[in-house]
C-alpha cells in the first residue's frame, strides 16, 4: 500500500480494534439507538393518553441512560470507525469514500438530524408541561425514532454496496446497493432483532427504576407489572419478525454468496457459517420467547438475571451475523477491484512482472539483492501481508507456518517460497503474492529470521518510514512501448 | 526540484476520480470545518470557564451557579461538535487522500486515543453536569472540581491530536523524521497553532454567552447574584480582551508558519480578516461602556463580523494548504499518471498475448510447497505417492479433486478441483515419474 504503515504487531496487524470498534457501535446503536427511542417514544405517548405519569417519569429515566450511552460510547465508536479504518486500510476507505460521497454524505445528514434530535427530546422533557407541548414532544420522539432507523438502512445499503463483487466495477453506483437481494431481509432482520433487544433493555432497566419502597410499594409493582406485560408483547411480535427476516436472509444468502464466490474454500467455510447461524437464531428465539411469555403471565415470574440471557444470546447472533461481510469479502477488501492489502486486481500482473518494491513509496531498497535480502523482505512484508498478518503475534506468520512445516524442523526456505507465489490457489481467501520471486525468496528469507529472533516489528506509527530511493529515470514498462493507439 | 524534495515520499494516489469537483469539495471543506470548529470551540472554552468559575464559587457561590449554567450548554455543543466534524473529515479525506491518511498513520497511537479519550471526557462532563447538586459540600465538591478538571483537560488535549495531524500533512519532506504523535509537535509551528485555537475558543464562548445569558428568554433566576447587564459586560470582556490578545497570539502563527504556503494572498486574506477584527474589537469595547441599558444593542453586529473574520481566517488556512501543497500534489498527479500509463500498457501487452497452456512442470509449483521428492514437507513425499498411485494416476486426480484426510498427524490437503481434470492428470503422471526417478 502507498501509505505509511500503521502496524500493531500483536494485534493481527490491529485490524482486530476495526473489528472491536465497530461491533461496540451495533450493539449500542441497535438496541438502544434503533430499538429503545421508538419503544420509549410509545411509552411516553401512553402515559400521556392514559394520564399515567409514573409511567412518563419511567420512561424518562430510562431515556437518561439511553441519552448518556448513545452520545458518549455510541456516538464515538461511530466516529471511530472513521478513524481506525483510516489507519488500518486507507486505500480501501479512500476509495470506498470516492464512490459512494453521497452515500456517506446522506448518511451524515440523517445523523445530524438524529443527534440534534435525540438533544431536543431528551433536554425539554421536563420542559413539556401541558397537553399541547407534551403533544410536539411526542412528535419529536417519533421523529427522532425515524432517524435513527434511517441511519441503520443507509449504512446497511453501504455495506451491501461493498459485498456486491462485479457490478460495482461496473456501475460504481450506489442505487445498486439497494437492490441487494440480501438488503431488505437484512435490514428487516436487524430492525427487529433491534426491537426485541430494545424491549429486553427497557424491561431490564425498569427493575432499577421501580424498586418498591416504603409505603409505595403498590405503586411500584403496578408500574413494574406494566412494563413487564407490554415489553413482553413487544418481544413477541418482534420475535415473529426476527424469525421470518432472518429466515429470509437464510435462505436468500446462499444463492448470493455462491454467485459471488467461486472458490470451494470460501463456500466451505460459509456453509459452516450458515449453519452455525440457523442454530444460533433457533436458540436466540426461543430464548427470547421464553422471557416473551413469561412476561405474559405474571410480572414476577422472571427474574432479573434471566433477562441477561436472551440479551447476551442476541449479542451472540448480531455478532456472527456480522461476521459474514468480514469473510465473505476475502480476499478482496472491494469485491473483484481491490484486495485486502491495498493491491488492485488490474495491477497484480504489473507487480507480479516488475517487483512490488520498484513501484513502492516506503521501502529501503527497490531491488532485492543478497545483501539486502532481509530487509527486502521486512517491507515485502510489511506491503503485502501486514494488513492482516501479524509476525509472531496473533494471526502471525510464523504460527501459519509452523502448523505447516512443524515447530521442530528447519523449514524450507525454496518450498517456503513456492507455496507464497501458489497459495492463492490453495488458500483462496490469501490474494496472491504481488510481487516477483526475488520478492518471495526475500519475504522467506525475512520469515525465518523472525522465525531465529523473534524480532519484533515496528509500525510507521512508532519507527517512522523509509522513503524509497528515487529511481535515476522514470520506472519504465516491463514490455516495450506499443504504439496501439486506443481501441 | 527533485534534489530538494529528496526525502519527500510521492506517493500513488487511488485511480479514482474525486465525486465532486475539486474546487466545489474545497469550499465544502471550510465551511464544514467552521461549523465544526465553532462548536468545538463552545465546547472547550465552555469547559475551561466552567473549571474556572467553579473555582471562584468556592469563596462566592454566585460563581458557582453561573458555572453551573454554563455547564447545562457544554453537553449539548459536545455533541454537535462531534457529529459536525464528520463532514469535514470526510472532505479532506477525498481532497489530501495522501497527506491526511499519512499523517494519521505516523501519529497512529494518539490518533486512535481521540475513541476513547473523547469518551471518557463526555462521561466526565456528564458526571460533572448531573452530580453538581448532589456533590456540593466538603470532599465531594472537591471530588465535583477534580472531575470537572480532568475533563476540562481531556477536551483540551485532543485538540492538540488533531492540530499535530492538520499541520503534519502540510509538511510531506518533514514525514521520515516523525517517530510517533510526540516527535510530530516539533514539525511546523504545531504550538502556536493550538494557543491561537484555545484563544479562539475562549473567544467565541465569551460571545455566544454573552448572547446566552443576554437573551430576553434566559431564566436569570439560575444564575442569581448576576444582572442580565453584568453577564452581558462578563462576557463581552472575556471576548473583548481575548481577541485582543489574538493580535500577539496570530502573528506569533503566522509568522512561525514554515514558509512552503505563504503567498501574497495569503497576507491579503489574513491582514484583511485582521482589520474586520479591529472594527470588531472597536465595537465590543464600545459596547463595554454603554450603560446596562444599552449594552448588548451591537450583538448582531459583533457576531457578523466576528463571523467575517472567521471566514477570513478559515479561508486564509485553506490557502496556506493549498499553495504548501500545490507541489506535492503536482508530484502526486504526475507519478500517478506515469504509474497508471506503464499500468496501461503492460495490461495492454498481456491481453495481446495469447495465453499458454500450462505444462505439468509449471502446475507443479501448486503440489512443491507440500510435496517433496523425498522428505516429507506438509503432505507425503513423491516416493510415498508413487508407491500408492502406482499405475493409477486417476487415483490421484480424483485425490486431488476432494481430498479426505487419512493422516492424522498431517493437516488436510485442500482441494484443486479448480485446475481441471485435463491438468490434474497431467500432474499426476507428472508426480508418478518424479516419485519413481527419486527411488
Amino acid at each position: 500500500m502507498d501509505f505509511p504503515s500503521f502496524y500493531l504487531d500483536h494485534l493481527a496487524g490491529g485490524r482486530l480494534i476495526i473489528g472491536i470498534i465497530a461491533s461496540l457501535h451495533v450493539l449500542i446503536n441497535h438496541p438502544l439507538a434503533v430499538g429503545a427511542y421508538p419503544l420509549l417514544t410509545w411509552m411516553e405517548w401512553w402515559a400521556h393518553k392514559n394520564n399515567r405519569p409514573d409511567v412518563d417519569r419511567l420512561a424518562y429515566k430510562i431515556t437518561f441512560i439511553v441519552f448518556i450511552v448513545t452520545t458518549t460510547v455510541g456516538a464515538m465508536t461511530g466516529v471511530g470507525i472513521w478513524l481506525s479504518t483510516s489507519l488500518f486500510a486507507p486505500f480501501a476507505i479512500g476509495s470506498l469514500l470516492r464512490v459512494f460521497f453521497w452515500g456517506w454524505f446522506m448518511e451524515w445528514l440523517v445523523f445530524i438530524s438524529e443527534v440534534g434530535l435525540i438533544l431536543w427530546w431528551f433536554l425539554t422533557w421536563k420542559k413539556a408541561d401541558t397537553p399541547e407541548k407534551k403533544r410536539r414532544h411526542i412528535k419529536i420522539g417519533l421523529a427522532l425514532s425515524i432517524m435513527s432507523w434511517l441511519t441503520m438502512a443507509l449504512i446497511v445499503a453501504v455495506l451491501g454496496f461493498m459485498m456486491r463483487p462485479g457490478e460495482w466495477n461496473q456501475t460504481r453506483a450506489f442505487w445498486d446497493a439497494m437492490t441487494n437481494p440480501l438488503y431488505a431481509p437484512q435490514l428487516g432482520f436487524r430492525t427487529f432483532i433491534a426491537l426485541m433487544m430494545g424491549a429486553v433493555f427497557v424491561w431490564f432497566a425498569a427493575f432499577f427504576f421501580t424498586k418498591p419502597k416504603a409505603g409505595f410499594a403498590q405503586q411500584a409493582r403496578r408500574l413494574r407489572g406494566w412494563v413487564v406485560y407490554r415489553m413482553s408483547h413487544v418481544v413477541l411480535v418482534s420475535l415473529l419478525g426476527t424469525y421470518l427476516f432472518g429466515t429470509w436472509y437464510w435462505n436468500n444468502v446462499p444463492e448470493t454468496m455462491k454467485a459471488n464466490s467461486s472458490v470451494a474454500l470460501l463456500t466451505q467455510e460459509f456453509m459452516s457459517w450458515h449453519g452455525q447461524f440457523q442454530t444460533l437464531l433457533g436458540w436466540t428465539i426461543l430464548a427470547f420467547a421464553a422471557i416473551g411469555f413469561g412476561g405474559l403471565g405474571t410480572s414476577f415470574m422472571i427474574p432479573r438475571w434471566a433477562l441477561l440471557i436472551p440479551s447476551i444470546m442476541g449479542i451472540w447472533l448480531l455478532g456472527h451475523f456480522e461476521r459474514a461481510r468480514e469473510f465473505m469479502r476475502k480476499p478482496w477488501v472491494i469485491g473483484e477491484y481491490m484486495y485486502s492489502n491495498g493491491v488492485h486486481k488490474d495491477e497484480l500482473a504489473f507487480l507480479q512482472s516488475e517487483g512490488l518494491l520498484k513501484h513502492a513509496t516506503y521501502a529501503r531498497h527497490r531491488e532485492v539483492t543478497e545483501a539486502t535480502k532481509v530487509e527486502c523482505g521486512k517491507d515485502v512484508f510489511m506491503l503485502a501481508c501486514s494488513r492482516c498478518h501479524s509476525t509472531t503475534g496473533l494471526n502471525g506468520v510464523i504460527e501459519k507456518f509452523t502448523a505447516m512445516y512443524g515447530a521442530d524442523k528447519p523449514w524450507d526456505s525454496s518450498g517456503m517460497a513456492l507455496f507464497i507465489k501458489g497459495m492463492h490457489q490453495t488458500r483462496t481467501f490469501m490474494p496472491p503474492f504481488p510481487g516477483n520471486d526475488k520478492e518471495a525468496e526475500a519475504l522467506v528469507a525475512y520469515i525465518q529470521q523472525v522465525r531465529a529472533t523473534r524480532e519484533p516489528l515496528p509500525g510507521a506509527q512508532s519507527a517512522g518510514i523509509v522513503v524509497a530511493p528515487q529511481p535515476a529515470t522514470p520506472p519504465m514498462t516491463a514490455a516495450t512501448p506499443s504504439p496501439i493507439s486506443a481501441p | 526540484m527533485t534534489s530538494f524534495l529528496a526525502s519527500t515520499p510521492v506517493p500513488r494516489d487511488l485511480p479514482l476520480p474525486l465525486p465532486l469537483p475539486e474546487g466545489v469539495l474545497i469550499v465544502l471543506l471550510v465551511i464544514f470545518f467552521l461549523a465544526h470548529i465553532l462548536f468545538v470551540n463552545l465546547m472547550v472554552g465552555g469547559s475551561v470557564l466552567v473549571t474556572f468559575f467553579e473555582w471562584l464559587g468556592r469563596k462566592d457561590p454566585r460563581w458557582d451557579r453561573l458555572a453551573a449554567a454554563i455547564g447545562r450548554t457544554i453537553t449539548v455543543n459536545k455533541s454537535l461538535a462531534v457529529v459536525l466534524g464528520i463532514g469535514p473529515l470526510l472532505c479532506i479525506n477525498l481532497v489530501y487522500t495522501l497527506q491526511w491518511y499519512s499523517a494519521n498513520a505516523l501519529t497512529g497511537h494518539a490518533w486512535l486515543m481521540i475513541v476513547p479519550l473523547v469518551t471518557v471526557a463526555f462521561l466526565l462532563t456528564y458526571l460533572h453536569k448531573y452530580k453538581w447538586e448532589s456533590w456540593s459540600a466538603g470532599a465531594w465538591k472537591t471530588a465535583h472540581q477534580l472531575v470537572g478538571l480532568a475533563g476540562t483537560l481531556l477536551l483540551l488535549f485532543v485538540p492538540l491530536i488533531f492540530l499535530a495531524n492538520v499541520n503534519l500533512m502540510h509538511f510531506p519532506g518533514e514525514w521520515d523524521k516523525v517517530r510517533g504523535f510526540f516527535s510530530s509537535l516539533s514539525i511546523g509551528n504545531v504550538l502556536p497553532r493550538f494557543l491561537h485555537f484555545i484563544a479562539a475558543s475562549l473567544a467565541f464562548t465569551g460571545l455566544f454567552l454573552a448572547g446566552w445569558f443576554g437573551r430576553a428568554a434566559h431564566d436569570i433566576g439560575t444564575t442569581p447574584g448576576f444582572t442580565r447587564p453584568e453577564l452581558r459586560r462578563l462576557f463581552y470582556k472575556v471576548a473583548a480582551y481575548v481577541t485582543l490578545a489574538q493580535y500577539v497570539l496570530g502573528p506569533l502563527l503566522l509568522f512561525t508558519l514554515p514558509s512552503a504556503g505563504i503567498t501574497t494572498r495569503l497576507y491579503v486574506i489574513i491582514f484583511s480578516g485582521a482589520a474586520v477584527g479591529l472594527l470588531t474589537l472597536w465595537l465590543l469595547f464600545r459596547e463595554l461602556r454603554a450603560p446596562d441599558a444599552r449594552i448588548g444593542g451591537s450583538y448582531v453586529w459583533i457576531c457578523l463580523l466576528f463571523g467575517v473574520v472567521v471566514l477570513g481566517m478559515g479561508s486564509g488556512r485553506q490557502i496556506y494548504r493549498q499553495a504548501a501543497l500545490a507541489p506535492h500534489q503536482a508530484e502526486i498527479k504526475e507519478r500517478t499518471a506515469r504509474y497508471a500509463a506503464a499500468l496501461a500498457d503492460f495490461n495492454q501487452n498481456l491481453s495481446v498475448q495469447v495465453p499458454l497452456e500450462q505444462t505439468a512442470e509449471q502446475l507443479f509449483i501448486n503440489c512443491a510447497a507440500c510435496h517433496a521428492p523425498n522428505v516429507r514437507l506438509v503432505g507425503p513425499p513423491l516416493t510415498e505417492i508413487a508407491q500408492i498411485y502406482a499405475g493409477n494416476p486417476d487415483g490421484i486426480v480424483a485425490w486431488a479433486r476432494a481430498p479426505g484426510k487419512k493422516r492424522p498427524e498431517l493437516p488436510q490437503m485442500p482441494a484443486f478441483a479448480h485446475l481441471g481434470d485435463n491438468n490434474l492428470r497431467k500432474l499426476a503422471e507428472l508426480m508418478l515419474e518424479k516419485g519413481k526417478a527419486a527411488k
